[in-house]
């Protein structure tokens, strides 16, 4: 009895100080889902829309301001480390949290109006949303490798089930599947890294790893860079950069759209915040390895993204291939592995978010009840039905492409500055290249949308208003054999038939073509009067009647939900406003890699 | 009877190499979770195998975090699929060919 008792006095467990306001937002978030799950699982009928919008909303906003009182806290008392070193609370860590609380918020706003649409009752969209975003948040606050790969699970497994939600589509299951099964694999090389390099620092720890590096030469690092390589892969999967990207285009195609959104914003945003810490700050002093892989990932992921978005018809797939290109820009950010490159990632992080969401609520809009109308040539003449709607959707567009005054300009400045300053000169013109690249297939859809349906006429009618007009479709037919001749007949008739543009010549009929259509847009003197009859003659003669009717819905307008306006207006206004008064965000994202705890 | 550490790492690369090959060969979906499933327990292996090597409890402690992961995983991708097979006969990849990679 008194030995028990010598023994129990001197093996007292100590437990590490957990700081539960280090970890507060993700407390609320995950807190606020459970409860939100536990109230629609008590109530007798599905949950309302309203209330599950309503009580995402306050969770997340809730979350946001727990945010920025972290913000404040570590501005007048410094970063810390809490629970046993796993969490870190810096200027890093807690812009991400503010990253993915405002995509929360706005991906909420977005899904209100589409669940409303198509008829889906109850609270999983947002709950599951809730968690995935707590997934992201503890990526970005992650010190330890085990904390990065369970925010990543926690985000990963949540998307899973988001992207199939919407179980009436048989492309949204697929999706799921693919995104599953190639998020299942990378995860298994991510932990087989995690596991390698626990052999050969023994710590999982980034903060001790990056020290015991600092400390130790290793003669023979073969395990240590293996497991390096292993998590870069697993990283690279998961923010969707070149030879890992297989999943995106058809998951961002099959995914419900507001789901898309959230998907593009969120999972890069936790991707990059942890291979930004973990590459960054951890294995820092091995920079001369893993820096040219990044170098070679990020031109292939620059020039990929936009040279195979220049081919795509339909727009999910378009932005899809264009969150790849967007992709490679962080990681000019990434590769520079100075401050200067963390500070101009996490700003095209968060700017990103916000153009990302944005586009994706219009995509949601367009895509009208199914959520299947994405064909580009379903755009045709949008300015003239819905002209705020087309205004706001080619902000969003061109800020994507860069165009000054908005913050995609700036964050490709940014990116690019910090790469040339890093030395990597060569990465930053492919970059500036491949956004001249990328511009083009913006402005294609900005084009169309303020491309009249008027012009949805046809070539003999055109004709003898305009030469260029007679002059574009016999050469585009004599350039290109098959492949020419489909492209000019579909746009001219924009009426559901899928153009097949090989390479640069078709774009260069395209481009006539559009310059075309535009001139005799110009010319108010000759209005062309349509013949509905003749339009379905024409429309059989080049698809079946089902085009004709598809054709006759497109031109119908959109209802657009107030909430779904207003996050789309947010978006517009963050990134226009925060374009033409750059400075807060610019310091606010320096600032917070000046609070970075390397 | 002591057996060298290495011969562990060397039987877990060989289980993560057989998940991963099997992952990119086999067509049906339920054999590919089990690839799946092969290479997160090669990796809990290499943990177990490294965390005595170094006398450091933390490794071990890592097994359970992956293990309940990966049951997580599992749950949610069987429920996908049965969502998805429910109205077809097999449970082959090669069914899924509405989205073009």
């Amino acid at each position: 009895m008194s030995a028990l008792a010598v023994v129990t006095a001197h093996s007292t467990i100590v437990l590490p100080h957990i700081r539960y306001l280090a970890i507060l937002p993700e407390i609320v978030m995950l807190g606020g889902a459970v409860l939100l799950l536990g109230i629609a699982s008590l109530v007798r009928r599905p949950l309302r829309v309203t209330v599950s919008t309503v009580g995402t909303i306050v969770i997340a906003g809730t979350s946001l301001g727990l945010a920025l009182w972290q913000w404040a806290d570590i501005s007048s008392h410094g970063p810390y480390t809490a629970i046993d070193h796993a969490v870190v609370v810096d200027g890093f860590s807690v812009l991400i949290t503010i990253t993915v609380a405002c995509a929360m918020i706005l991906s909420a706003l977005v899904g209100d109006g589409y669940l409303r649409r198509e008829g889906v009752d109850g609270c999983e969209f947002h709950v599951l949303a809730m968690v995935s975003a707590t997934g992201a948040m503890f990526m970005g606050e992650a010190n330890d490798l085990i904390i990065v790969f369970l925010g990543l699970e926690i985000m990963s497994i949540a998307l899973y089930v988001l992207a199939a939600m919407n179980h009436r589509r048989a492309a949204s299951g697929e999706a799921a599947l693919k995104y599953f099964v190639l998020g299942g694999f990378s995860s298994a090389v991510f932990i087989y890294g995690v596991a390698l390099t626990y052999g050969a620092t023994g710590t999982t720890n980034l903060t001790q790893i990056a020290d015991f590096l600092s400390h130790n030469v290793i003669a023979s690092n073969g395990v240590l860079l293996a497991g390096l390589s292993l998590l870069l892969v697993g990283f690279l999967f998961k923010v969707a950069a070149v030879p890992f990207h297989m999943w995106t285009p058809d998951v961002y195609q099959g995914a419900p759209s507001p789901v898309t959104g959230f998907m593009a914003a969120v999972a890069k945003a936790g991707g990059f915040a942890a291979l930004l810490r973990v590459f960054v700050s951890s294995f820092g002093t091995l920079q001369s390895d893993w820096r040219p892989i990044l170098y070679a990932v990020a031109v292939i992921t620059l020039l990929f993204g936009a040279g195979v978005a220049l081919v795509q018809r339909d727009v999910k797939r378009v932005l899809a291939y264009s969150s790849i290109n967007h992709a490679g820009f962080v990681l000019l950010g990434v590769e520079a592995a100075t401050a200067q490159g963390v500070s101009a990632s996490l700003y095209y992080l968060f700017t990103y978010t916000f153009m990302t969401i944005g586009a994706f609520a219009v995509v949601t809009l367009l895509g009208r009840r199914g959520d299947g109308h994405h064909d580009i040539a379903s755009y045709r003449g949008l300015a003239g039905r819905q002209p705020l709607l087309a205004l706001a959707f080619a902000v969003l567009l061109l800020a994507q492409a860069g165009a000054p005054f908005t913050t995609g300009f700036l964050a490709k400045f940014q990116v690019v500055d910090a790469s040339v300053n890093a030395g990597s000169v060569p990465l930053a013109v492919i970059a500036m290249v491949s956004a001249a690249i990328a511009a083009f297939f913006y402005l294609r859809i900005g084009l169309i949308m303020y491309t009249p349906v008027a012009g949805k006429g046809f070539l003999p009618g055109i004709e003898p208003l305009d030469d260029d007009e007679a002059n574009a479709g016999p050469s585009g037919e004599s350039e290109t054999d098959g492949t020419g001749d489909a492209a000019p007949a579909e746009l001219s008739a924009g009426n559901g038939q899928r153009p097949v543009w090989s390479g640069t010549e078709g774009a260069v009929v395209v481009r006539t073509q559009l310059n075309a259509e535009l001139l005799l847009d110009t010319a108010p003197g000759e209005v062309q009067v349509l013949d509905p009859s003749e339009d379905i003659v024409e429309a059989d003669a080049v698809d079946d009647e089902t085009a004709a009717e598809s054709a006759a819905e497109d031109t119908a307008k959109v209802p657009v939900p107030a909430l779904a306006a207003l996050a789309i207006g947010l978006c517009v206004a963050v990134t226009v406003v925060f374009g033409v008064i750059p400075a807060p965000l610019i310091d606010f994202a320096h600032k917070a890699t000046l609070l970075f705890i390397p | 009877m002591s057996i060298p550490g290495d011969w562990y790492l060397i039987l877990a690369s060989a289980l993560f190499a057989l998940g991963a090959f099997g992952l990119l060969v086999r067509r049906n979906v339920l054999v590919m979770f089990m690839c799946i499933e092969l290479m997160l327990n090669a990796a809990n292996l290499t943990f177990v195998t490294f965390s005595r090597m170094l006398g450091d409890i933390g490794g071990q402690a890592l097994v359970f975090f992956v293990l309940v992961v990966a049951a997580a995983e599992v749950v949610v991708g069987l429920g996908i699929v049965v969502a998805i097979f429910r109205r077809r006969s097999s449970a082959t990849a090669d069914d899924l060919h509405i989205l073009k990679g």
